[in-house]
């Protein structure tokens, strides 16, 4: 991910660009390529920034509006620049039943921000998301695109913060 | 419960998502897919399908061998054949278990169900926070193309197969059938009106066969073992097994398989080792949150089956069993659902998308105590605008949880009006 505040003109790296390549021929028209394509930059930048969506409007050859309609419908296609760290509490129903509201005060309070802020060091974005798919080892939290921890209690809680460098 | 083993049978063996693994140690390992795609017609496929019965278990429960019929013979397009992997239902987690221990069990199922379409194509459409799944997937299907068995001319046949991850981004609605086709498109995933049914217009403007990955699972079994063998599991118009995954106030969640028509009683008290901590059982949502919930007595009067919980005014769905126990205020419980769908709701239909928010609104006034009499008849109104117009099912799904809500546990409504409270 790079962070600094002017990054070089927005391409797909080296290996994003084989990637993007290897996408094209499974799809009828580029446009369908949208998404993947908006996944692979979002791993590259962080977010989807104006350039990012610039940049795949002329990739895909479609409209800027287009892209815009799309980054704009998907919860994980963050718009904006988020933390380091991107904590995401289920707030659903089965994870609620077994005390995410505690874990979700609890991270609150060790962060000192709010769900939908980041921390001042730009290290944490706290936000709550509906149902992960995994109610029966709740409460669970997903950190960045990938990472999932389950079964939480505050101690756990407290140890991952921990851990996280 | 060994002999119910359809569908988890690979789970306890360790990497059974390595195709080494699958091949040597595991059931069908795609031996059931050669004898099908080199000794059968794709017509006797479809006909095995049929006549096993097997139902969608995405959560409508359509029979998946009489949607395949539903392809028209002499379309100018070839047909995709689409696994719905998008796992979005509160309380439902089976689809990611299949994917992250047992991927090439269901790509078996998908090349076995592409043969029988003549599908040149298929995707997966993998919900966009599932990252080990789609890993997984991924590595299983290069490992497919690598052995022969997916690419071009399959098992040395005529046959060619094309399968492609496609992943979601987050949001709720491409679940459904056509907004899930919309996302594959690189579009918004907005529904579409049916009919054109997606089997005669669907993705690219081709016909789409959309069946769940728990669906595309369970095909191996029926075609290795037959229709018979198949039908000794489950009820008459509920054959086979399921997945059921059982969350909230229980000793054991899990993902548990079982026969259809299985009493939910057992699977609470015996499968699952019973409420937590001795507590009482209060409520069940027996098919994830879109279905009605039930009271205590009718979930341990209630089989899990279609069925069966049609006739206790609920629904099998996707077999997400949320279990709350007599701790559970359930003015809290529904507002943390209404919410949902309010924020769900993809907003193209003002039924729904007001609806939704109407329906939070008001449950929320009831959370804080400071509804009245007469939001219990707004509530009710409000449902009724909702149902059965409008594009796809999700208004629907966010009505039957405030209704039955609101019907069932009325005297907890009750209290948290101004009334009630005594304010
Ligand atoms: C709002 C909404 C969300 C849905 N989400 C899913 C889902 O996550 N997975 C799924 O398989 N089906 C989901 N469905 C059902 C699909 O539209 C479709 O019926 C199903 O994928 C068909 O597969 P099946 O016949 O094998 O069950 C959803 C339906 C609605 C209305
Ligand atoms: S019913 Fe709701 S979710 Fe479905 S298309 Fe209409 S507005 Fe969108
Ligand atoms: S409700 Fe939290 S993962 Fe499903």
């Amino acid at each position: 991910m790079e962070t600094s505040d002017k990054p070089a003109k927005i391409a797909f790296s080296e290996e994003n660009e084989r990637r993007f390549q290897r996408l094209l021929p499974h799809y009828p028209n580029r446009e369908a390529a949208m998404i993947p394509a908006l996944h692979l930059l979002l791993e590259q930048y962080g977010f989807v920034s104006r350039e990012v969506m610039a940049y795949v409007a002329e990739r895909l050859e479609v409209p800027l509006s287009k892209v815009l309609a799309v980054a704009s419908f998907y919860t994980m296609l963050n718009m904006e620049r988020v933390g380091r760290y991107h904590i995401q509490v289920c707030r659903t129903l089965s994870c609620a039943l077994r005390g995410s509201e505690e874990i979700l005060a609890h991270l609150e309070k060790r962060l000192g921000i709010k769900a939908g802020e980041t921390t001042p060091d730009g290290k944490f974005t706290l936000s709550t998301v509906e149902c992960l798919a995994s109610c029966g080892t709740g409460p669970v939290l997903q950190i960045n695109r990938d990472q999932y921890e389950e079964s939480l209690t505050v101690e756990k809680i407290d140890a991952i913060l921990d851990r996280l460098p | 419960m060994e002999g119910y083993r359809i569908l988890k049978h690979n789970w306890t063996i360790p990497s059974a998502w390595d195709i080494d693994v699958y091949r040597k140690q595991c059931t069908f390992g795609y031996e059931t897919a050669r004898k099908v795609v080199t000794t059968m017609e794709p017509s006797a496929v479809r006909e095995t399908v049929k006549q096993a019965g097997l139902r969608g278990r995405g959560g409508a429960g359509f029979p998946a061998g009489v949607k395949w019929g539903f392809v028209p013979k002499n379309a100018s397009k070839p047909t995709y054949l689409i696994n719905n992997a998008d796992e979005g239902e509160p309380g439902t987690f089976k689809d990611r278990y299949i994917m992250e221990r047992d991927p090439h069990q269901m790509i078996e199922g998908m090349i076995i169900a592409g043969f029988a379409l003549q599908a040149p194509q298929a995707y997966i459409y993998i919900r966009g926070e599932l990252g080990l799944a789609a890993r997984r997937v991924q590595n299983a299907i290069d490992q497919a193309y690598a052995a022969g068995f997916l690419g071009k001319g399959i098992f040395g046949t005529g046959y060619s197969l094309e399968m492609t991850v496609h992943r979601g981004a987050g949001a709720y609605v491409c679940g459904e059938e056509t907004g899930l086709i919309s996302s594959i498109e690189g579009k918004k995933g907005n529904p579409r009106l049916k009919p054109p049914f997606p089997a005669v217009v669907g993705a690219f403007g081709a016909p789409s066969i959309v069946n769940n990955t728990e669906t595309l699972t369970s095909i191996p079994y029926i075609l290795e073992h037959g229709v018979e063998a198949y039908r000794t599991f489950g009820t008459e118009k509920s054959p086979g097994t399921k997945l059921f995954t059982v969350s909230g106030h229980v000793e054991k969640p899990g993902v548990y398989e079982l026969p259809l028509g299985f009493p939910l009683k057992k699977l609470l008290y015996d499968v699952c080792g019973g409420i937590r901590g001795g507590h009482k059982l209060k409520a069940v949502i027996p098919g994830g949150s879109s279905a009605p919930v039930l009271t205590a007595d009718e979930a341990e009067r209630a089989n899990l089956d279609y069925e069966s919980l049609m006739e206790v005014g609920s629904m099998l769905g996707s077999g997400g069993v949320i279990v709350m126990d007599d701790t559970t205020d359930m003015v809290w419980a529904l507002k943390n659902l209404t919410h949902f769908y309010a924020h769900e709701s993809c907003g193209q239909c003002t039924p729904c998308r007001e609806g939704t928010r109407w329906l939070d609104d008001i449950v929320t006034r009831f959370y804080e105590n400071r509804a009245t009499e007469e939001d219990f008849d707004r509530l009710l109104d409000i449902c009724d605008s909702m149902s059965g117009t409008t594009i796809c099912a999700l208004s629907d799904a966010a009505v039957f949880p405030v209704k039955s809500f609101i019907t069932k546990f009325r005297d907890e409504f009750e209290k948290h009006t101004v009334h009630g409270t005594g304010g």
